[in-house]
């Protein structure tokens, strides 16, 4: 249960290895949640031990699923077995996807449907499951990464920009199916946060930190938000960016 | 009908589908038709945290099993435990009697009364609530009816169980005589935290109701100055003459406006409060009534919303004789930090009763409102939980709205004997509250 200070119980993390997502269940741990689950694809591996390790370290009971965001057939077991760890669900982040390269999707567009079905497709079906459960419990936040990337969809980044335009779309009106039940979708935009899933690429202005969208996830949490930017003036860069005509908004770079 | 449920703290709101039972059959019938997310008891909702709320589930609102004899000869009162102190005291002072303990709100029911095992100014006498209960009836999870005693494992497990053994029906206690309606009281300040520990210790044995409210803004060498209130019930002959000794027409003179800025409680207003309270405070003896000497924030009515939308958390810990210096570091925390609080009590404890989960120890108490919005407050209470279980001490669930679910063990080491008796009682765990949820209860 969210207590009277914000604080939550349990977390089950859908995208077990991603550095926002984790981030987040560590911020959310190190304010006294006890159960985290981390739903990651091939569910324990080397690769989840570190993360495992970390939020054992801070007092929390961890335990991984195997979760394939591409296989929506699977999806129901995957919130079935946590909520059979865990427990009532306090906090569902919605973490995982893809970020890909648009000349690569231009070259093989059924690696752009692949794509769009983990970013887009993936998080419909979890997000279905996890708003039932929620409703059933009175209470409990999905938190869906979406990004600044789908409030305006630009050409160099078309595939990856549509899907989460869809996504923060769904998520948006997925809140709303929620209202008044006690559960609640939080929907967060971050700019370009510099990690693991960025390397390599030049850092865009008002970048951002994995940490730093924790931060930004758990203080929106305590003040029952349904959205956050990250940086939070993003939002009224974007606001204007929407209006932008369109004939200067193609000539923008990248 | 389905509806958004807070403690008295309006913090954390969850839903449930509420249902009033007329008669204590229709409750029954309730239980034993539990939705799967269980049901809890509910009464006039002053515990301050979640104890009376289930997200999802089912809260049965007890309001509608009033009504209670008196037996005039010895004082002994059956009720429906969803009786109200206010309306038993209405009813009983007149006739001359007193409920055995008051909490410092007259608007709690008999039920959850007992289910909190709550405490009033004369503990350090008197004990809590439950040490004056003959008998309960408690409807357990298979619908059933069971008369309760003292000698029940199951009566202590629902004493200050939070309403998870069951729901209370009725409830037959002992009420104490009194010649007036008037509390005779003798008011003292005290210099600092270690004068007012000295002072009660020394001087509570002669009064049956004693307080001590501190100025948490005093810092430095008069930190834990205290204005202590300490009073009996006055004898006819102490009235002035032509009074009717035995009236009770307690008034409710203001009402909190429906909503307040979130930011009326700052550290000025309450500032100006506390050194006009320790200010106007004399040593001297007075008369008054009982309301003001017991419930004086009854009456504001809805008080609990000055706090604004965001609303506060109240922190109570007792901690046993020889761990003063824990009082003396929480005090002297708040103190330094600066912490606004309305009201701020401190109370020595008499022995408790035999409820696994009843809070009340031999030793000290000290009640404070926080508004739930202040930067850092989730830290500190958390240093104040650490420190208060070090000690071998305890906060009080029917408070609690924040704590953190592996110091319950270490405050109530009776917990898995707890356990055990409510799983006997509720096998399938009918019996949830978000309380018990957020705790592991």
């Amino acid at each position: 249960m969210k207590n009277a200070l914000g604080a939550v119980d349990s977390v089950l993390l859908l995208g077990g290895r991603s550095e926002i997502g984790l981030a987040v269940a560590e911020a959310l741990t190190r304010d006294g949640a006890r159960r985290v689950v981390l739903a990651a694809r091939g569910g324990a591996t080397p690769g989840t031990e570190p993360a495992v390790r970390r939020l054992a370290g801070l007092g929390a009971e961890v335990h991984v699923l195997d979760f394939d965001a591409a296989r929506p057939e699977t999806h129901e077991k995957v919130i079935g077995d946590a909520v059979a760890l865990a427990g009532d669900l306090d906090v569902v982040v919605a973490a995982f996807g893809v970020l890909g390269d648009q000349a690569a999707y231009d070259a093989d567009p059924v690696s752009a449907a692949a794509a769009v079905a983990v970013n887009l497709g993936g998080h419909v079906s979890c997000g279905l499951l996890a708003a039932r459960r929620l409703r059933e419990q009175g209470h409990g936040t999905l938190v869906v990464l979406s990004s600044v990337a789908g409030v305006r969809v630009r050409q160099a980044n078309m595939v990856y920009g549509a899907a989460k335009a869809g996504l923060d779309g769904f998520a948006r009106a997925l809140g709303d199916a929620l209202h008044g039940s006690g559960a609640r979708v939080m929907v967060v935009r971050p700019g370009f946060v510099a990690g693991r899933m960025t390397a390599g690429m030049a850092k865009a202005p008002m970048s951002t930190t994995p940490g730093e969208v924790a931060r930004a996830v758990v203080r929106a949490l305590r003040d029952d938000r349904d959205t956050v930017w990250v940086p939070g003036n993003l939002r009224y860069l974007f606001t204007a960016l929407r209006h932008l005509p369109r004939p200067l908004w193609r000539r923008l770079p990248r | 009908m389905t509806t958004f449920l807070t403690g008295w703290g309006r913090t954390a709101p969850t839903p449930a589908t509420v249902r009033a039972p007329r008669t204590a059959g229709e409750l029954a019938a309730a239980v034993a038709a539990a939705p799967p997310r269980g049901l809890i008891a509910r009464g006039l909702g002053r515990s301050y945290g979640d104890a009376a709320q289930n997200a999802g589930g089912g809260v049965l609102d007890t309001t509608g099993l009033t009504g209670f004899t008196l037996d005039a000869g010895t004082g002994v009162v059956t009720a429906g435990a969803g009786t109200s102190l206010h309306d038993l005291m209405a009813a009983l002072v007149p006739r001359g009697w007193f409920v055995p303990v008051s909490p410092g709100t007259r608007h709690v029911t008999v039920g959850g009364a007992i289910a909190a095992d709550v405490h009033g100014k004369n503990h350090h006498v008197d004990s809590s609530f439950a040490a004056h209960v003959r008998s309960l009836t408690l409807v357990t999870a298979d619908g059933v009816a069971r008369t309760l005693t003292p000698a029940d494992e199951l009566f202590w497990a629902t004493a200050g169980g939070m309403g998870l053994t069951g729901v209370i029906t009725q409830a037959v206690f002992g009420c104490v005589p009194v010649e007036t309606s008037r509390m005779r009281v003798d008011v003292a300040r005290t210099r600092d935290l270690d004068h007012t520990l000295e002072v009660m210790a020394a001087t509570d044995d002669r009064y049956r109701y004693t307080v001590a409210w501190i100025d948490l803004l005093a810092r430095g060498a008069r930190t834990g100055r205290s204005v202590l209130t300490r009073g009996d019930h006055a004898r006819r002959d102490e009235l002035p003459p032509g009074t009717d000794p035995l009236a009770f027409a307690p008034a409710t003179r203001l009402a909190a406006p429906p909503w307040a800025p979130g930011g009326l409680l700052n550290s000025l207003t309450v500032r100006a409060f506390n050194q006009a309270w320790y200010g106007r405070a004399r040593d001297r003896r007075i008369v008054q009534d009982l309301a003001p000497f017991f419930h004086p924030l009854d009456s504001v009515a809805g008080w609990n919303r000055i706090y604004g939308p965001r609303g506060f958390v109240q922190y109570q810990f007792a901690v046993p004789f020889g761990a003063e210096d824990t009082l003396r570091r929480v005090v002297s925390r708040l103190s330094a930090d600066g912490v606004v609080s309305f009201l701020t009590v401190l109370k020595r404890f008499g022995a408790g009763t035999p409820g696994h989960l009843s809070f009340p120890m031999p030793g000290w108490t000290l009640a404070l409102d926080i508004p739930a919005g202040r930067p850092g407050l989730a830290a500190l209470l958390r240093t104040f939980d650490e420190q208060v279980a070090a000690a071998g001490g305890r906060v009080y669930l029917a408070k609690d709205s924040r704590l953190r679910a592996e110091l319950l063990p270490v405050m109530y080491p009776r917990l898995e004997e707890w356990r055990k008796l409510r799983q006997d009682a509720d096998p399938g765990g009918v019996f949830r509250s978000d309380l018990a949820r957020r705790l592991s209860l």
